[in-house]
């Protein structure tokens, strides 16, 4: 047979690509974090926003650019990195590239959790923690129990294939359980959870942006101490074990991490839907199979990916602002069905 | 001394359950190659798992060098025993040359990242095992033959003492079954790394194998040299058929002719 270089894939030296994948997908970001906040119905200029010489109160650039849309777009940031690397988490997990937050029924669980504080007005909170991100990383812990217990018995035999269509019937039941509560809870709150449900990047201040950053920090902490494992573990965890991994442990770090990163992003922005499945697979195809490459380059171009279509539901549809997860719902739906064809083909 | 011991090594799947090993005590010499034989379910393929420390034992123990599997780290095990799987399915899109950096995950530190040396070592690997041309090519657009020598070449990258080899030809064409075999010879004579292979193939047993071990439902049956086990008696109570063993005097070892089932 001749020697053949397939010319898609990446050179192998890992250095200079982890360098071109942060250096790239982190200038996107920032660009995005920087620029997004410029557009919307009253234009401002970064430079007035940033210009220290004018006093904060009398400087209306700057109040747009800091206060009005700047939480925003950290909260898409966020919501997209950690939707993102939970996707490629579950991905490597469970060898499957069509797992993500949203077909293993894990959004939904966040989701039931979250609504049920919602609609019941629960005010309770743990060790200063609002009871809206508990609840959802309970909810999300709760459904990935029983995705675990099904990759657990995938090992002697169940595919693939059943665990995903697993995950769509326990996504119809917990949907079916918020539908219930929606029914339950007032007309407003119904109106505010199904807008919600669509993704909800208007968080009106700092504050719930900041109560997200302690899960979030101990999440990317589990997901990003998994790199190279994560690699050995989409090969097969005997292949992996006989490599030195120690599965179980991976495995309840990685789910740990991925589920505590979905419910948070869950209880910042909604259950935002495809974002999970598609931002791993782009970044894939730019920069190859090596989570060490995959997990930084989904966690800034997942924040890329949220903001920019944040901002074409800010300013795309005239008057009326669809929910996020409409405009992502479009982009993954199709998306979603070509990798189908793709790999049936 | 032995490299890897078993005392009465026992294994069940679940409480209580069926024993799938059961009370099996093996030596395996330094630069040995040792066939496990038995038929379908006869825990070939759970010792094997024993050996390499995936799983532990229910009551005995496994030991490499004398100390026990059970008092080594997960990776200290890696860097002493390396494991082919029959099949290798890879579900992202790597090349040829990253599976087998894979192979250099138990040598490495935490978040440290491969060097020369590490390369040079894959590289090296890929030669070895003939598999150079296709350092860059997916892993998923290999043939079966191909996959499976990237995938020794992974474990010759683990620089271990120690191959365990599930059915490595089980897949593969009679023209990737002679490759394969003659490169674990190849491997066994130029590297001295110590084999122990399951198949079913008892040709290939015969070819490869210095020792064999019988198993039959979890039981060592026979354990010696290749020619004492490979008899038409053993072969008529383990896998119940009647064979005639000789050896060929072209290809120099013994061939096993199965005649008919024994009644």
């Amino acid at each position: 047979m001749p020697a053949h270089v397939d010319a898609a894939l990446p050179p192998p030296t890992i250095r200079p690509r982890l360098a071109a994948t942060i250096a790239g997908f982190g200038v996107l970001a920032a660009a995005c974090c920087l620029l997004a906040p410029l557009v919307g119905s009253t234009s401002i200029s970064l430079g007035r926003a940033f210009d220290r010489t004018i006093p904060f109160a009398d400087n209306v650039d700057a109040q747009v650019f800091f206060v009005a849309r700047l939480p925003r777009v950290v909260a898409a940031a966020l919501v997209g990195s950690s939707m993102a690397l939970a996707g490629a988490v579950f991905q490597a997990l469970l060898r499957n590239p069509l797992a993500s937050p949203d077909t293993l029924g894990v959004s939904a669980g966040a989701t039931l959790g979250a609504m049920i504080v919602i609609a019941f007005h629960v005010d309770a909170s743990v060790f200063g923690i609002s009871a809206v991100p508990v609840a959802a990383f309970a909810g999300s812990a709760g459904a990935l129990a029983i995705v675990y217990a099904m990759s657990v018995a995938r090992r002697h035999g169940t595919s693939t294939t059943v665990l995903l269509l697993a995950g769509v019937a326990l996504s119809a039941l917990l949907g079916a359980a918020v539908r219930f509560i929606q029914i339950l809870a007032d007309f407003t709150d119904t109106f505010r959870s199904v807008r919600w449900m669509m993704g909800a990047l208007d968080v009106g201040s700092y504050n719930q942006v900041v109560a997200s950053l302690v899960p979030l920090a101990v999440a990317f902490t589990a997901i990003f101490s998994m790199t190279r494992v994560l690699d050995l573990i989409s090969l097969g965890s005997d292949a992996a074990a006989s490599r030195g991994v120690d599965v179980r442990r991976a495995e309840r770090i990685g789910l740990v991490g991925a589920s505590l990163a979905t419910g948070a992003a869950v209880s910042l922005g909604g259950p935002i839907p495809f974002v999970g499945i598609i931002v791993p697979h782009i970044v894939r195809l730019v920069v190859g199979a090596d989570h060490r490459l995959v997990l930084p380059g989904s966690a800034l171009f997942g924040a890329s990916f949220l903001i920019l279509c944040d901002l074409v539901t800010r300013t795309a549809f005239g008057p009326v602002e669809p929910p996020v997860g409409t405009v992502t719902a479009m982009i993954g739906g199709p998306f979603f069905l070509w990798l189908l064809f793709r790999r049936a083909l | 001394m032995a490299l890897i011991t078993t005392e009465s090594v026992s294994f069940a799947y679940r409480e209580r359950g069926p024993l799938a090993v059961a009370g099996v005590s093996l030596d395996v010499g330094r630069g040995r190659i040792l066939g496990l034989l038995g038929p379908n379910g006869s825990g070939k393929t759970t010792l094997l798992k024993l050996l390499s420390g995936t799983l532990e034992p229910s009551a005995g123990r496994v030991a490499f060098d004398g100390t026990p599997l059970t008092r080594m780290a997960r990776r200290d095990i890696a860097r002493r025993i390396a494991v082919v799987p029959q099949e290798t399915h890879a579900a992202f899109d790597f090349s040829a040359l990253e599976i087998v950096m894979m192979g250099r995950f138990p040598h490495l530190r935490a978040f440290e990242l491969e060097g020369e040396a590490d390369f040079a070592i894959a590289r090296n690997a890929l030669a070895a095992t003939g598999t150079a041309p296709y350092e860059r090519r997916r892993f998923s657009t290999l043939s079966g033959g191909e996959k499976q020598r990237v995938v020794i070449a992974s474990a010759l990258a683990q620089a271990t003492d120690v191959l365990l080899l599930d059915e490595p030809t089980a897949s593969l064409d009679l023209g990737y079954q002679l490759e394969i075999a003659t490169l674990l010879l190849r491997l066994n004579q130029d590297r001295g790394v110590t084999m122990i292979v399951s198949t079913h193939d008892l040709n290939l047993a015969a070819t490869l194998c210095t020792e064999l071990a019988l198993l039959q439902e979890g039981q060592l049956v026979a354990h010696g040299a290749t020619h004492d086990v490979l008899t038409p008696d053993h072969i008529r109570q383990v896998y119940g058929v009647i064979a005639e063993v000789a050896v060929h005097p072209r290809a120099g070892h013994l061939t096993v002719v199965p005649v008919a089932r024994a009644r």
